[in-house]
């Protein structure tokens, strides 16, 4: 496929901002059953909330770019009971939703605690909303990569590493992006984010890994004998009907050398997991501000690298009607 | 229930490219606009097209043979590029089974064509919307056209009779025995799509002459000359033997 990069934005941005959400209320479901202490700021949860909610809006922003006709991508929320991208387009203004009211109700304080047990866990309305917010956060990363994994014939991406890898890479980004802010707002959290970031990437290093060895022996269902019906061993095209070329042969390769597409996968690796990971433990270990949000510039950077590299990756079969002019 | 389709003769097809023509020629006149066609006599020409036809060379030098294979919407009976559709514009008619897109309610984000194994569906550059073969939808019910005319452009303009139209759920349908009877088949069946469209293969027809063949059974002697008569009413081998 040929990687656009409104998606790659919409879908890297989304992610950070998902990613940012779960680790806010990472920070809080332990503060309420005090595995951490309670005493974080306020503007930990709401400015914070803010700083995410600005990332889904900046995603989404990005998606109106893949459009033809944005002024009627109302329509999208259409057919949700068949169409996963439909069902994202219900997901996103959910999680933005209650990431509004989720950090409205921290910035003004208007919190009520429900029920506290006898060992002192409190379950306050704020932890609900975040609940709801979390759940509508992982349904939205399912409807982002199951946009991917359901194309049964887009065979890299048919997969349940698809969903697992957007969840996995959406959330570390988050973390990191947490763990520098923490250092604003709430130095006392710093590393707990920190360790969270670092296991999260490395738990995405392993998905993502695993996709790439996955696709590296993938076997093609379809080929120019099941694409034009003949059986013989030598099948080969030599005119695809037309010269100057068209959506199809535009819209499904990446039309880069194959060393760039190899390197982009090195790149990649190297930018989202591996440096990202060093950066983290040195900037935890010194406090260090520039370290951890160097951390996340280099992995933001790395994942649109990595969405570059899922597109470019997936091989359409219809590639196989357009191989010669 | 009815499913309209195409059945391409791929043993007659010549890949004169006159389906393409005559259906650029149709739809591009037609109400919903027309079809983008940019620089189309300069360097780079490109445009939408509903209908392609590429050529194929199966087997090795000097045993090969040329295919001319069109290849247009083959109008699946489940297709894939119709529930993934996020606003409805996608859709498959229950009466007939088109599959047919409303440009009213695209908003031109291409995932059908994704959804698509075939690459059947072109983005309009210039409209900004999917577009598809409708089977020429506004020419098949058209009722001030003569019936014989209420086909599609393409199955008109083939100068071969390659392509054949009509229901291929009526079993007694001239495409529903095409297919029965001459080895009717789809595209990427390992997809499930079922398309509704299907092709026929090459078929070698050979004529075998024997030896006798060649000679008249009842001229014995070789003599070419005019058969001698007998009597007007008597038998002759001829009623009697056939070649």
């Amino acid at each position: 496929m040929n990687p656009a990069f409104s998606v790659i934005f919409l879908t890297t941005l989304i992610g950070v901002g998902q990613g940012l959400f779960l680790a806010l209320f990472t920070g809080q479901s332990y503060s309420a059953v005090k595995l951490l202490p309670a005493a974080t700021s306020v503007e930990f949860y709401s400015i914070g909330g803010l700083i995410a909610l600005l990332f889904l809006v900046g995603g989404l922003i990005a998606s109106f770019f893949h459009l033809g006709h944005p002024e009627r991508a109302w329509r999208a929320a259409a057919m949700w009971r068949t169409s996963w991208l439909s069902r994202e387009v219900l997901a996103l203004p959910a999680v933005m939703g209650l990431l509004f009211i989720y950090a409205l109700m921290h910035y003004m304080e208007w919190d009520i605690v429900l029920f506290t047990s006898e060992a002192g866990a409190e379950l306050s309305v704020s932890l609900i909303v975040g609940i709801l917010g979390m759940l509508a956060t992982f349904a939205l990363f399912l409807c982002t990569g199951m946009i991917y994994a359901c194309i049964k014939f887009l065979q890299e991406w048919h997969t349940p590493l698809t969903v697992i890898n957007y969840t996995l890479l959406g959330t570390a980004s988050g973390f990191v992006l947490a763990t520098a802010f923490a250092t604003y707002t709430a130095p006392g959290l710093l590393k707990f984010f920190g360790i969270w970031s670092i296991i999260i990437t490395l738990t995405a290093l392993i998905t993502r890994v695993a996709s790439l060895l996955r696709n590296r022996n993938i076997k093609y269902k379809s080929s120019a004998q099941t694409a034009i019906g003949v059986r013989h061993t030598k099948v080969k095209q030599i005119a695809m009907g037309m010269m100057g070329g068209s959506v199809n042969t535009r819209d499904f390769n990446h039309h880069m050398s194959a060393l760039f597409f190899k390197s982009i996968k090195w790149v990649f690796l190297v930018l989202v997991f591996v440096v990202p990971s060093i950066l983290i433990w040195a900037g935890i270990e010194e406090a260090n501000r520039t370290l951890l949000f160097s951390a996340f510039i280099v992995q933001y950077i790395g994942l649109i690298a990595e969405r570059w590299f899922f597109f470019a990756q997936a091989n359409h079969p219809q590639n196989i009607y357009y191989q010669t002019v | 229930m009815t499913q309209l389709a195409l059945v391409i003769d791929l043993n007659v097809c010549v890949g004169c490219h006159a389906c393409v023509t005559s259906c650029k020629e149709w739809n591009t006149s037609g109400p919903a606009g027309s079809m983008c066609d940019d620089n189309p006599y300069g360097k780079d020409p490109t445009g939408t097209f509903f209908n392609r036809v590429q050529t194929y060379e199966v087997g090795e030098f000097p045993l090969t043979e040329t295919v001319h294979f069109p290849k247009s919407c083959l109008h699946c009976e489940d297709p894939p590029c119709v529930p993934v559709c996020p606003t409805g514009a996608s859709y498959k008619r229950e009466s007939d089974g088109i599959v047919l897109v409303d440009y009213d309610k695209c908003i031109g984000c291409r995932y059908c064509s994704w959804a698509c194994p075939y690459g059947a569906r072109e983005i309009d550059e210039h409209q900004k919307v999917m577009k598809k073969c409708t089977l020429c939808v506004d020419r098949i019910y058209d009722e001030e056209l003569p019936e014989e005319e209420r086909k599609p452009a393409c199955v008109l303009a083939c100068p071969t009779s390659a392509r054949l139209f009509g229901d291929v759920h009526d079993s007694e349908s001239e495409i529903s025995v095409a297919i029965r009877e001459e080895g009717g088949y789809q595209l990427m069946p390992e997809w499930g799509t079922k398309p509704s469209n299907h092709y026929l293969p090459r078929r070698k027809i050979r004529k075998h002459i024997h030896k006798d063949e060649l000679e008249r059974a009842d001229n014995p002697l070789n003599k070419e000359q005019r058969k001698p008569h007998g009597p007007i009413d008597a038998p002759t081998l001829d009623d009697s033997t056939s070649w």
